[in-house]
Formats: structure tokens, C-alpha cells, sequence
């Protein structure tokens, strides 16, 4: 329609003109209208689901509650490893609106150093959302109470009531139980469980912990809770409690434990005792030791410091990582080995301070005259092991020593093994290829040389010998057949014979008799030297590190074997003067606690306490810059 | 039989009702988001309603003539007033809305909403009707709306710039300018937006953006918007109940009293008190329109049409921005949100569409 030709405008044009255009208004609004009246509907009615859902998220926050850990306990039932309350603050990021203000007021009312600052700050940073990030744990009921009290002025913060691991017996049982520990970044990624992000939650790190973490974990509870915007929490809704992990029994006897690792005194070693009627691991103590509380904290890197210079090692497990030349603790297995080759126990060969071999002259430690196999145990005779070596070759011996246990690794819950070495000559043609010769089987003979065991072995080793059976060693409640050894009973008596006459006849632990009426003990002593003979010592004095280790293998009693143990004593000079005498009193109080403990408490007054005050002692001295060398001369 | 004095019957008791009840309704809901309290907000809106309602009566006795006669004049001073807000704001060295009278605060824009469409009426009411597709219909009318909107936009206040042009806009559409005019500005609009868009500031555009996708942001920005949505969504057809709606009383809905207050009622309410609510709306934009139809005068069909367009306006955008359809302008939601602004421009229009009413049944109609 061109222009020109419009209809003139009149003011009737443009009143109808305005009743349209105001009736298109109109209807464009009515439009507009329910348009949005149906997209309520929509919102409210198709998509009500998804947004009731959305709401109840935003309203209701949940939260996990971390399991308490399950208890290890030892065949009595006693606790070894549990747990006590914990009180700790978190913060929730997500609910932290005013932060400066609040860290601050925390910093003055918890006295935080700037270090735990730094890491609340860092942790702040790297959470997100409402995974909490941990202010304090353990604090002190006031402690509590004043934050509790300020709660409604610090939103994102979030006290809790929960659990730590405990050990009732400390370092006691360090290297047997392991430790827990909060789980790192990397732990995180392998699990992806959202519980292992929550603060105060613990796994298992080392040990029985980290081997019976499926078992021992529990289930987590989980707190819903209504809360505000801000993350004021309005009101409980519900809780659903933690399912506990389960119980772990293990074969060990608590208070003989503690007593061994007390016993240890300011050694370092290690002790196994094994029941001779089932293989049960009735102690398995290595010291000096870490306290596993320390590490269930979170340890100190001071702490951890501490720890590592010692030169006694405390992070090691001897008991099963710690390898040794068993010395003459291995005659009694040569001794059977000899018999089961046909050699009569009766046959005497004269000592006369040594065995000549070619050239060479093997030193005996004293000069013995004519001795049978039985005494040459008691007497710890090398002339005559020696002879039998020359006569009958290691190679004679090597599988006697494995069928006893010696260079073999154990299915052990929760244990990592070093298991030494058993030469012969094939071993060593494999390892050095060479051949083997007759002076390796004599130096075989007598523990040293190539012959490296763990005090698990040597344990086992007597256990087996004085049952006749195969035992094999357990920590927890599994079956094993225990076959007997195929070894004739003449040759398990040649030996038991001699052990008997090391203790109770005239040998070299006649010192280490039992002080109990109608029980006593048969052991062997051992000494092996760190350092050759060529260096001219013979170990019995110098530097700590380059002394002797006193090693000594047992059981009792004698005529009915029901326990059998092996002590270890690193640089101990030898095995009469360190090993045998904590053997003695860790029997006697298999079978009269009053007596043993009474010794014990005399010993312990003279080292200058028991193992955590010596500890803290010893680490508070370390933190003022003291030497850690606990002084090596202290009277055993 | 009761004779009914004149005086009373000619208050409007309909219109006072329907307020009333569109009022009424808000109080409750502004009572529930308080957390079940009077204050502090149900209580001084019951007040300021009071107060407002009998002023938009008061206005509505005015004989029309004086609204034609002033506008231009009030129009100016509206005008001066948002200069010296602009100056004002200048001076302090940020953006500023309002002048401090003492007893309230004046915010200027809100006023123009008003003055523009009565200046606007009378504009195209003294026209020549033959005039209406010229050239000199359109450009003193551009230059009216222009510079206000201009100075709005600079406080920033984008939400009521749209308001002032689009009273404007209806104003012109009524009074007959040509049609294309509008489409084909339109088109040119849309062509130009991305330019326009540049111009708005930072905050602005990422307002624009996180409407475009409010899951971009959920925890930031768009979280106006989702919050919202959860509201009207989890009340569904009969809502939570009354003082139950855990997403204003957990605070997660943010100013779940003034702008989002739709949406507070809908989780309290649900659909049924929205569809309710939006209804009470529809019959006071029916009685504004139907005022505009019966006007006496040319003058006041402009003004009826134009401040009936500025009422449906605060309640659609309102509406759009709480559902999620439009950006997030700072709109209020008119007679229901908390606030004195909005309720006095309401009122103000609603008392000048008053005026018109009263003035059609006193004459004859007089453009004919």
C-alpha cells in the first residue's frame, strides 16, 4: 500500500487505530501471562521430582561418621590394639564464610603455631565443597568446651566426638601390630571412598594394620543434619551408627610381650617365643621399638627424625628383617644332621684349641679335649663340628638346617621377611661361581660364613627340634598338619641331651638356670662375630657397632618341650653373658610371674625406667640437641 | 431501603479489594520468610501499603486536566532530579540511584516510568491527528525517551531503562505511528544486539551469560537463578505449607523478600498460589486496559495503555527472571515484594488510571 493512497487521518481513524493497537497490547500481555503460568506449571509439576530433590540436598547435609576400628586382640582376649574418644574440630569449607575471622579465633582459643596454621590454610585451599579439613584432634575436654561454647559465632566449624587407635602397651608391640595413619593423596585416588577424605579417619599403614585392614575398618556411620545456607546447623534428622570392625585374634600373649620388650631392657634385638604343642607366636618383639600411638597422631617429623638417627634402629623389624650368623646356635641341627648321617653320637674326637684343615687352623674357644656329640653342645666344641663338617660336608647338613626352618620364608600375617641364607655348594656356585670347599662347611659348621638367619628361624628352628614336629609358626588361628620331622628320635635326643647339659649340666649358660623347682630349660648360646678373627679382637670390647651378637635359642622344659624362644642381642658380646639371661627370666614368667617380675623391676630401676619413660627421655634429650646414643655402657 | 451516600459509592471497592488481597498475600509471605515474624519486614510493608493506597485515592480524585497540564513540567523536573543523581553519584565516586530526602530514600528512575508515558500521552494527544506518520510524531518522542534511558543506563540500572523504554514504546505503538516502524525496528534491534551487548558492563553481561546457562555457574552468579527454580520446583501443586519452605528460611534462597519473593510464596504455596497470584495480576492489568478502552480523553487512553504496559512490565520480567526465562535485572515483583520504590510508583499508576476512570464516567467523550 503505497503511501500517498492511505485513508486520511481523521481522530476516528485514530480512535479505532488505538482500540486495536491497545487490544494487541492487551492480548500480548494475556500471552506473556500464560506463557508464564504454564511454565510454573511446568517447573512445579512436570520437574517437581528433580527439584524436591535438589532442595532436600541443599537443605540436608551429610555427613560421614568414620567406623571405629576393630580391636586386636591376644589369645586372652586382651586388647593389644583399641580404641579411646577423641575429641577434634574440622572445618567445613563450604560453611566458612568469614574466615580470617575464624581461624583467628581459633588460633587464640586452641594456641595453634603457625605451622598448623600454614596447614589449615593449605588445606583450605586444596579441599573443596564440604570435605572437611581437620583443625585439631585430641584436645583437651576445655579445650573442647570453649569452642563449643563460640559455635554459633564461627559457622564452618565442626566439633566431633571420635575415636584414635590405641596401643595399651606402646612400643611394646610396634613392629608386631604396625600402625595406622591418615591415607595419603595416593591412597585417596586407588579407593576413590569418599571416608578416606574424612579427618580422623585412619587406615592401616604397616604390619597387622595395613595386613587385616579389610577386616578390621568397620562400616561408617553416617549424621544427616539440617542446615542453613551459611552451614548454621538447624536441627538433627537422623544418625545412623558406624558398624565396628571386626575383632582380630591373634596368638600372641599381651603380658608376655610387654614383659619381653621390657625385658630387652636398652638392647637392641629381638625376642620370638613359640608354643611348642601348635607353632602359636606367643611373642614377637623387636627393640628397640617406635610407639605406634606416635604414628596414629600423625608423628612429628622431630619425632620421626628421632627415630631414624638412632643407631639402634627402632624403624627395623629384627625379628624378621634382621639377618645374623646364627653362631654356634646352629650346633644342635649339625648334631642331628651328623646322627641322620650315620655318625655315633658316642664317637669322640679330642679338642686340642683347634682343627687343622690343610694349612689353615681352626680356632676352638678353649681346648676340650676328647668330647662326644653331647658334649660337645655343652661345651660349644667347634674342633669337633668342625671334624664333622670336614667328614661329612655342609652339603650334608644345608637340607637338615631347612627342613628346621632355616632360610625360609614363613606365611606370616602382616610380616616381611628376609630369610638369609643356607649355603651349600650348588648355592654357591649359583651366587659366585665357585666351588665349594672344605673350609666353607667348617665355617659353616659354627654359624658364620655364608649362614645368615632371622631370630624367626632361630625360634622355629628350637621349636621344631624340641616337638619333633614340623611346626610351622602363626600369629593368627590357622591349621597346619605339623608333620614330624623325619629325623630319628636318637638323633632329636642327641640333642635335646645337649642343650640340656648347656643349662643345667656344665656348659656355657649353666648361669641362666631356671630359678623354678622342676622345670628347666635346654638352650645353646651363640656368639657370631661382625667383624673377623684376622682383625685380631674377638669382639669383646671397642665400639658398640663392631661387637659380637649374643644370640640364644631355647625351650622348656626339658623333658616335655612346651615352649621354645630364640633371643637375639645385636652387639651383645655374646650369648651366655646378653641372650641367655633375658631367656631365663621371659621362662620364668611363663611359669611364675610374681618371681619374674620382681627381677625384672630391679633391672629396669637400674636402665632408668620403663620403655616410654626412657623414651621420652631419650627424645626430649635428642630435641635439645644431646647425642641419641643411649650410652652403650649401661649395665645389662 | 439503604441509601448508599454517594461519597462512598464512589470509592472504587472493587480495586481496593483486589490490592488488598495482591498486598494482603505478599504480607503473609514476606511474614513466613521473617521466619513467622511481623518483622521486620510484613509489618512496615502493611504501613507503607496503607499509607500508598490512600495516596493512589487521593490522586484519583484529581480532575485529568491537571495531569495533561503538568506533564511536561513533571516530566523536566523528574528529569533534573536523575541529572542530579547522575552529578551526585559523580561526586561520591560510585553509582548512585537514590537522593536522601530525610524521611526516604527517592530514587528518580522510578519516577520516570511514570513521567514518561504521561509526557509521551500528552505528546501524541496534541499531535495533529494527520501528523501521526510523520516525521515530527517520532523524533521529539526518540529524544524524550532517549535521554532518560541514556542516564538510567549509566547509573547502571538496565532493568529500569527497559522499564522507561518500553512504556515509551507503547505509548507510540497506541497513539498509531506506523507499524513497520516497530518491526522494523525490532529487527534492526535484534541485528544489533551483540552491539549493544558490549556496552553493557561486566557484571551485566556475565548476568546475560549465566542466564543463557545458569549450570554454568551454580555455586556463583547462576546461583540466583537455580535457587530459585529449586523453590518454585519442590513446592509443586500445593506446596510445602505455610512458614515450611526450607529454601527461604535455610537462606538458600538469596533476596528471597524483595526480587525472588515469587518464589518464596511458590515453595510455600505451590502452583496453586502461584496460578492465584498471577490471576489477581490479570484482573488489574483487565481493569487498566479496560480503562484505557472507556477513556474520555485521547490523553488518557495513552496514559491508561502506557502505565498499565509499566505494571505488566514488573510483573512479567519479575516473573521471567524468578522461573528462569530472563536474566537477573533486579526487577521487584509489584505490590508483593518489599520495598517502598515500586510501591509508589504502583500506586501512582494505579492512581492515575484511577483519575481516567473517574474522568470518563463525569463527561461525554470529547475526541470524536
Amino acid at each position: 500500500m503505497a503511501r500517498g493512497k492511505s485513508p486520511p487521518i481523521t481522530e476516528a481513524w485514530r480512535g479505532i487505530t488505538f482500540t486495536r493497537r491497545a487490544l494487541v497490547v492487551g492480548g500480548a500481555q494475556a500471552a506473556v501471562g500464560i506463557a508464564l503460568a504454564a511454565r510454573m506449571a511446568y517447573i512445579s509439576v512436570v520437574d517437581n521430582d528433580r527439584y524436591v530433590l535438589e532442595s532436600e540436598s541443599n537443605r540436608v547435609n551429610l555427613t560421614l561418621v568414620p567406623p571405629r576400628r576393630g580391636w586386636i586382640v591376644d589369645r586372652n582376649g586382651k586388647a593389644l590394639a583399641n580404641n579411646r574418644v577423641s575429641l577434634r574440630i574440622d572445618i567445613i569449607p563450604d560453611r566458612l564464610h568469614n574466615r580470617d575471622v575464624v581461624l583467628g579465633q581459633l588460633r587464640t582459643l586452641l594456641q595453634l603455631d603457625g605451622d598448623t596454621m600454614q596447614r589449615i590454610n593449605r588445606d583450605l585451599k586444596a579441599a573443596s565443597g564440604y570435605q572437611p579439613v581437620a583443625v585439631a584432634e585430641d584436645m583437651s575436654e576445655a579445650q573442647y568446651a570453649s569452642i563449643l561454647v563460640r559455635l554459633p559465632e564461627m559457622p564452618g566449624i565442626a566439633p566431633q566426638r571420635g575415636f584414635a587407635r590405641n596401643y595399651p602397651t606402646g612400643a611394646a608391640v610396634g613392629h608386631l601390630i604396625g600402625y595406622v595413619g591418615a591415607p595419603n593423596a595416593e591412597e585417596y585416588q586407588k579407593a576413590k571412598d569418599p571416608l578416606y577424605i574424612t579427618p580422623g579417619y585412619r587406615i592401616g599403614k604397616d604390619g597387622l594394620e595395613k595386613y587385616f585392614q579389610p577386616m578390621l575398618k568397620g562400616k561408617p556411620g553416617a549424621r544427616r543434619v539440617e542446615v542453613t545456607a551459611r552451614g548454621k546447623v538447624v536441627r538433627d534428622l537422623d544418625t545412623q551408627p558406624d558398624v565396628q570392625g571386626k575383632t582380630v585374634h591373634l596368638t600372641i600373649d599381651a603380658d608376655l610381650q610387654e614383659y619381653a620388650a621390657r625385658r630387652m631392657g636398652r638392647e637392641s634385638g629381638a625376642i620370638i617365643v613359640i608354643d611348642c604343642l601348635n607353632g602359636d607366636i606367643l611373642s614377637f618383639v623387636s627393640m628397640p621399638s617406635f610407639d605406634p600411638n606416635s604414628f596414629s597422631d600423625g608423628i612429628s617429623n622431630n619425632e620421626y627424625s628421632w627415630l631414624r638417627a638412632d643407631d639402634h634402629q627402632p624403624l627395623i623389624n629384627k625379628a624378621t628383617r634382621g639377618l645374623y650368623p646364627p653362631g654356634s646356635t646352629l650346633k644342635p641341627m649339625a648334631a642331628i644332621a651328623a646322627v641322620q648321617h650315620g655318625v655315633d653320637p658316642g664317637e669322640r674326637h679330642t679338642c686340642i684349641g683347634g682343627y687343622r684343615l690343610g694349612n689353615r687352623f681352626f680356632r676352638c674357644l678353649g681346648t676340650h679335649g676328647s668330647v662326644d656329640m653331647p658334649t660337645a653342645i655343652e661345651k660349644s666344641c667347634n674342633s669337633y663340628f668342625y671334624w664333622l663338617a670336614h667328614r661329612l660336608g655342609y652339603d650334608a647338613m644345608a637340607p637338615t638346617a631347612k627342613l628346621l626352618g632355616l632360610g625360609e620364608e614363613f606365611q606370616l600375617a602382616g610380616s616381611n621377611q628376609r630369610y638369609g641364607t643356607i649355603p651349600d655348594s650348588a648355592w654357591k656356585m649359583r651366587r659366585y661361581d665357585q666351588k665349594w670347599s672344605a673350609s666353607d662347611s667348617l665355617n659353616a659348621v659354627i654359624g658364620q660364613g655364608y649362614v645368615s638367619v632371622n631370630p624367626l628361624q632361630l625360634a622355629v628352628m628350637t621349636a621344631r627340634m624340641a616337638s619333633g614336629r614340623r611346626l610351622y609358626p602363626r600369629l593368627i588361628n590357622r591349621t597346619f598338619t605339623n608333620e614330624p620331622l623325619p629325623f630319628s628320635a636318637e638323633a632329636l635326643a642327641v640333642a635335646r641331651a645337649g642343650m640340656d647339659r648347656v643349662v643345667n649340666g656344665a656348659g656355657t649358660a649353666v648361669r641362666s638356670r631356671l630359678p623354678l623347682d622342676g622345670i628347666t630349660m635346654g638352650g645353646k648360646t651363640g656368639t657370631a662375630q661382625v667383624r673377623g678373627l684376622a682383625s685380631g679382637s674377638r669382639g669383646q670390647s671397642g665400639a658398640w657397632k663392631y661387637r659380637d651378637h649374643g644370640l640364644f635359642v631355647c625351650f622348656a622344659p626339658v623333658e616335655n618341650p612346651r615352649y621354645a624362644a630364640s633371643v637375639v642381642i645385636e652387639h651383645g658380646m655374646g650369648g651366655s653373658r646378653a641372650a641367655a639371661p633375658i631367656a631365663k627370666d621371659i621362662f620364668t614368667f611363663l611359669y611364675d610371674r610374681a618371681k619374674a617380675m620382681e627381677a625384672l623391676e630391679t633391672l629396669e630401676a637400674g636402665w632408668g625406667g620403663t620403655i616410654k619413660e626412657r623414651m621420652d627421655r631419650d627424645y626430649a634429650a635428642w630435641k635439645a640437641g644431646a647425642a641419641s646414643d643411649p650410652n652403650p655402657e649401661l649395665p645389662q | 431501603m439503604i441509601v448508599v451516600p454517594p461519597a462512598i459509592q464512589r470509592i472504587p471497592w472493587k480495586l481496593i479489594a483486589l490490592l488488598t488481597a495482591i498486598t494482603g498475600f505478599g504480607i503473609l509471605v514476606l511474614y513466613s520468610a521473617a521466619g513467622g515474624s511481623f518483622t521486620p519486614w510484613a509489618m512496615q510493608q502493611t504501613i507503607r501499603f496503607l499509607v500508598f493506597l490512600t495516596v493512589a485515592m487521593v490522586i484519583g480524585r484529581f480532575p485529568l486536566r491537571i495531569f495533561e497540564d503538568f506533564s511536561y513540567i513533571a516530566y523536566i523536573g523528574v528529569l533534573v532530579l536523575l541529572i542530579a543523581v547522575e552529578l551526585l553519584g559523580f561526586v561520591g565516586g560510585g553509582s548512585q540511584r537514590w537522593l536522601n530526602l530525610g524521611f526516604m530514600n527517592l530514587q528518580p528512575s522510578e519516577l520516570m516510568k511514570v513521567a514518561i508515558v504521561v509526557a509521551l500521552a500528552r505528546f501524541y494527544a496534541q499531535l495533529p491527528p494527520g501528523n501521526t506518520r510523520s516525521w515530527t510524531a517520532l523524533w521529539p518522542a526518540l529524544i524524550m525517551i532517549g535521554i532518560p534511558t541514556a542516564l538510567v543506563m549509566l547509573q547502571p540500572d538496565l532493568g529500569t531503562a527497559l522499564s522507561i523504554c518500553i512504556g515509551g514504546v507503547v505509548v507510540m505503538f497506541v497513539a498509531g505511528l506506523p507499524f513497520w516502524w516497530f518491526g522494523g525496528t525490532a529487527i534492526a534491534g535484534a541485528a544489533a544486539l551483540p552491539i549493544l551487548f558490549s556496552f553493557l558492563h561486566d557484571y551485566q553481561q556475565k548476568r546475560v551469560l549465566i542466564f543463557l546457562d545458569p549450570e554454568s555457574d551454580p555455586l556463583g552468579a547462576g546461583y540466583h537463578i537455580s535457587q530459585s527454580k529449586i523453590a518454585i520446583g519442590s513446592g509443586g501443586i500445593g506446596g510445602k505449607g505455610f512458614l515450611n519452605g526450607s529454601q527461604s528460611h535455610l537462606d538458600y534462597l538469596p533476596e528471597g523478600h524483595t526480587d525472588f519473593i515469587f518464589a518464596t510464596m511458590a515453595e510455600e504455596w505451590g502452583l496453586i498460589g502461584g496460578l492465584a497470584l498471577i490471576f489477581g495480576f490479570f484482573l488489574l492489568l483487565r481493569w487498566g486496559t479496560r480503562v484505557a478502552l472507556k477513556a474520555r480523553t485521547r490523553f488518557g487512553q495513552l496514559t491508561a495503555a502506557g502505565l498499565t504496559m509499566t505494571i505488566f512490565f514488573y510483573i512479567a520480567v519479575n516473573l521471567m527472571m524468578v522461573m528462569g526465562l530472563a536474566p537477573v535485572v533486579g526487577i521487584p515483583l509489584p505490590l508483593f515484594s518489599y520495598g517502598g520504590s515500586s510501591m509508589l510508583t504502583i500506586m501512582t499508576c494505579v492512581g492515575i488510571i484511577l483519575a481516567i476512570e473517574n474522568d470518563s464516567k463525569t463527561g461525554t467523550r470529547r475526541f470524536h
